[in-house]
């Protein structure tokens, strides 16, 4: 069988790849990509210790259907709010979005 | 070694080289088909967990609506990011530091777990009671606020996002 720490180690990794994808993309939408690997990461977290070791409750499944939930709603916005700022600015890169800087 | 581990060890392997792929290669596009390849594998590694209803979830939701969704918005941002340069910016040797120390850090808390090396599931053999959990979503005693509350920020994200999205002509002339 597989032991648990097969699960964490390769979750930790994903989540780890993700956060460097997030911190070191130039383009806002490969920022939105690193975001959804991490979301995934945490996710496969929450199934692996729910199925090792509290399977008889139900907190986990409704825990990682919220956060199915919320991935997608923070894409639709995420992704509405980068065209909105294409099509007034016409840029993606996150660095030259500083309209609000004051 | 069981056939087990090693379908669990190729899985990982294929999903980390392709969010490493995701991260790294160049080509927003690509990113975006290596991206859909990395959430196949994570819905395999939630089926090998004896779960059976979250795997179609990922494959339908994040495959099938997220992944599209995001090769729509690459496309349409294309003509000002061409794929020459460096796509990632001048700070990548930090991130790369802290996402390296992240990772080492985590794997040495977790290695003074007593529980980690747990074999024994306590999932049942044939997967999850989906009945159960349908009716723990919808009781009052159980988790029913959560559900509305989801339900309204799927309904807030919609409108806000067709809001952000839509041209407003009258306002720019």
């Amino acid at each position: 069988m597989i032991p648990l720490s097969w699960y964490l180690i390769f979750s930790t990794a994903l989540f780890c790849v993700g956060l460097f994808g997030v911190l070191a993309r130039k383009n806002a939408i490969g920022i939105l990509m690193g975001v959804e690997l991490m979301l995934n990461a945490v996710n496969l977290n929450l199934l692996a210790f729910w199925s090792y070791l509290y399977a008889a409750q139900m907190n986990g499944l409704v825990f990682v259907a919220i956060v199915f939930i919320t991935a997608s709603a923070e894409v639709a916005v995420g992704l509405a709010l980068i065209i909105s700022v294409y099509r007034c600015r016409r840029i993606v890169v996150a660095d030259e979005m500083t309209e609000l800087r004051g | 070694m069981a056939v087990i581990q090693i379908v669990f060890i190729l899985v990982a392997v294929v999903t980390i080289i392709s969010a490493g792929m995701v991260v790294s290669v160049r080509s927003m596009v690509h990113a975006a088909l290596w991206l859909v390849l990395a959430l196949l594998g994570v819905a395999a590694l939630f089926a090998l967990l004896q779960v059976r209803f979250f795997p179609v979830v990922q494959v339908l939701v994040y495959i099938g609506a997220i992944a599209t969704l995001i090769i729509v918005a690459v496309m349409l941002t294309r003509q000002v990011m061409q794929d020459v340069g460096s796509q990632l910016n001048s700070n990548w040797w930090l991130a790369a530091f802290v996402s390296v120390t992240l990772f080492i850090g985590m794997v040495w808390a977790l290695s003074n777990w007593p529980g980690m090396m747990t074999t024994t599931r306590a999932v049942p053999p044939g997967g999850e009671d989906i009945v159960a959990f349908g009716k723990a979503l919808t009781d009052p005693a159980g988790f029913v606020i959560p559900f509305e509350v989801a339900s309204v920020l799927l309904l807030g994200a919609l409108i806000g996002a067709i809001f952000l999205a839509t041209e407003r002509k009258e306002k720019q002339g």
